[in-house]
């Protein structure tokens, strides 16, 4: 003890460390958030319900996705021939190709997040860019990027879809994803757009503009900001859409063909007389609830999460 | 002399036909020395200070004149020389400053961006110089992370003057700057501007039609009506005795408070339009001193006592404006 000399020093920061400790305090925020909205807790449990059932699919499905449960030659009938009902064995049946549906329906939460996702972040991504650029540069780049996207609107894609499938019939995941985010970011597009023009006329921006700051300056750090929390929701509602135009696009019988998604089983479901009478309707319902609350989940999650971004909207 | 503008004229190009919205401005700025700017709505008040920045609307033009900054031409320097010249050495301090702020970035980031975009400095070393901003304005250095929501009017406007002084500039443009504010805000932040005038060495222009606001913190006022000067002297001296008319109209119409319960006075009649301005001198019009002359002639800005500017026909030694009109269209 007694007098000793205390040396204050500073703590010296990295700008890297810096800007890590303001991301991960900014992250602690969203989760405080997070957890006082009932909203998005329950959005947050159907995700992370699917996402586990995704990632843990080689353990959780007693199956692989096209593995052959039947053997046609040599089965009990109603418990292991193809188009079996529900039983202790295959609680779900089995297929017209004899592959367990159970398992099926667990290796198709795989595709469907994966499509989903990937292609909203395509769609996102290009929708973005162009509502941006479009919205901010006016003129006639808006011109010839709005009648582009005019095109792309007025291609009816679920027609062209229908004649892609019909003439290919498979697809690689690449493929699947491309397809979709390349098809769906026009509407993206034009809703980030119409935020731009609205949000660059507003004063800060022309202040912005008076300090000296570049066109990319003011894009990036003022507009795309403020049109943050758009983008984010449409991404979510992308993904739900992505979700749905995979199953339809495999309902349709456009799928990949070493692997099943819930569209690929309901198609099958269908060929195999699910709906008909006597037929095993849990072919269909299971699937399709699946879906039904995959892309629910999404919405709630996207919307909870939009109000606790948008500084705007947060309570005080 | 800091700024010398001289014979500034600018227009504005509209679908009902060309605005003069400034025509003939002459006026100077010492260092350390604060300008008031006082006129009517759409006068040219605003115009004239965004010209000083070269920040006109897309339609609005320099036609002629001059804007010499420390002996360099502003009308004449190129986009890139004027750009570093902004923020650097001549900043403004916006009017509004409820929306001249990105709701979605903190306030920290905002004021740092002139300085990252003018100096070559580390975000760190921006960042420290934001603290030191935000507490010579009177703030505290932890709210930089704070977003505009959650600051007052008052405050907000606090953060705009920082903002204006984040460069170290030696010429602050302050358009309206308390306009929007209640009373006692007002006098807070004119105290504020008071001080870190006095502090900084700085040389101001402040604009306002309120000229109580000028009376306390400017030396010198400039009375503009309809794109024109019409009187120019220290703030004392145009207060107490104006020489112009419209001056004496605009002192007239503020009541005083020592003075008997009466209706201020107003000036008859209405600004004129600058797309087709009055002949002769733009005042005459609405002024009761008028006479012949007025409506033929235009009066210059010229000395009527010493130290004392102003651009009336009353005063003998006021003489007319020549040729300015042949000049522009020589260009």
């Amino acid at each position: 003890m007694g007098a000793t000399e205390v040396v204050v020093r500073p703590r010296v920061v990295s700008p890297f460390q810096a800007s890590l400790r303001v991301a991960l305090r900014r992250m602690q925020v969203v989760w405080v958030g997070i957890r006082h909205s009932r909203t998005a807790m329950v959005g947050l449990a159907i995700l992370v319900l699917f996402i586990g059932m995704a990632v843990f699919a080689p353990w959780l499905a007693p199956y692989g996705p096209i593995d052959r449960v039947a053997d046609t030659s040599n089965c009990v009938p109603n418990i292991s021939c193809p188009l079996s009902p529900p039983s202790a064995q295959h609680p779900l049946g089995i297929s017209e190709e004899g592959s367990d549906i159970y398992s099926q329906v667990i290796w198709g939460s795989q595709i469907s997040l994966i499509v989903g996702i990937f292609s909203a972040m395509v769609a996102s991504v290009l929708g973005t860019a162009v509502g941006l650029v479009s919205g901010y540069m006016g003129g006639w780049v808006d011109e010839v990027m709005m009648r582009f996207n005019d095109v792309v609107l007025s291609v009816p894609w679920l027609v062209l879809m229908i004649i892609v499938a019909a003439r290919i019939g498979t697809i690689d995941l690449l493929g699947l994803i491309l397809v979709i985010g390349l098809t769906g970011w026009s509407i993206t597009a034009r809703v980030i757009r119409a935020q731009v023009l609205s949000v660059k006329e507003r004063l800060f921006v022309e202040r912005a503009r008076m300090i000296g700051s570049s066109r990319s300056h003011i894009l990036l750090r003022h507009i795309f900001p403020n049109a943050f929390p758009l983008i984010f929701a449409n991404t979510i509602l992308t993904v739900a859409v992505s979700i749905l135009s995979e199953a339809v696009l495999a309902f349709l019988g456009l799928s990949i063909y070493n692997t099943v998604s819930w569209g690929k089983v309901i198609n099958q479901a269908i060929g195999g007389g699910a709906l008909v009478i006597g037929g095993n309707v849990w072919w269909v319902i299971v699937p399709g609830l699946c879906l039904v609350f995959l892309v629910f989940g999404f919405y709630l999650f996207g919307f909870a999460l939009d109000e606790i971004l948008n500084p705007r909207l947060r309570r005080r | 002399m800091l700024l010398e503008v001289k014979d500034l004229v600018i227009e504005y190009t509209t679908q009902s036909g060309t605005v003069h919205a400034v025509d003939g401005v002459s006026f100077n700025l010492d260092e350390g020395e604060a300008l008031g700017l006082a006129g009517e709505s759409g006068c040219g008040k605003t115009t004239t200070a965004l010209a000083l920045m070269r920040l006109l609307p897309y339609n609005g033009r320099i036609v002629s004149g001059s804007i010499l900054f420390r002996g360099r031409d502003l009308v004449k320097v190129s986009d890139t020389r004027i750009r570093k010249i902004r923020w650097k050495d001549i900043s403004i301090i916006f009017q509004g400053a409820m929306n001249s702020l990105n709701p979605v970035r903190n306030i920290g980031q905002q004021i740092a961006e002139p300085i990252v975009l003018h100096e070559a400095v580390e975000e760190q070393e921006a960042m420290r110089r934001v603290g030191e901003l935000l507490e010579l304005v009177g703030i505290n250095r932890e709210r930089m992370r704070d977003y505009p929501h959650e600051f007052s009017g008052g405050m907000r406007q606090r953060v705009m003057i920082a903002m204006a002084l984040a460069c170290n500039p030696k010429l602050v443009i302050a358009d309206e700057p308390v306009t929007a504010l209640d009373v006692m805000i007002q006098a807070q932040i004119l105290e504020l501007l008071e001080r870190l005038r006095k502090e900084l060495h700085l040389s101001m222009i402040l604009i306002s039609h309120d000229l109580s606001v000028m009376a306390e913190t400017c030396e010198k006022v400039a009375i503009m009506y309809g794109g024109k000067m019409m009187e120019i002297g220290t703030t004392v001296d145009v207060f107490t005795d104006a020489k112009h008319p419209y001056t004496q109209g605009l002192v007239a119409a503020f009541p005083d408070i020592r003075g008997p319960r009466t209706m201020p006075a107003s000036i008859p009649g209405d600004v004129p339009s600058l797309i087709n301005p009055p002949t002769g001198c733009v005042f005459h019009p609405r002024c009761k001193f008028a006479f012949d002359r007025c409506t033929t002639a235009e009066p210059a800005l010229a000395e009527v006592t010493p130290g004392r500017q102003a651009a009336c026909f009353l005063y003998p030694e006021v003489p007319e404006v020549v040729l300015r009109t042949e000049t522009v269209a020589a260009r």
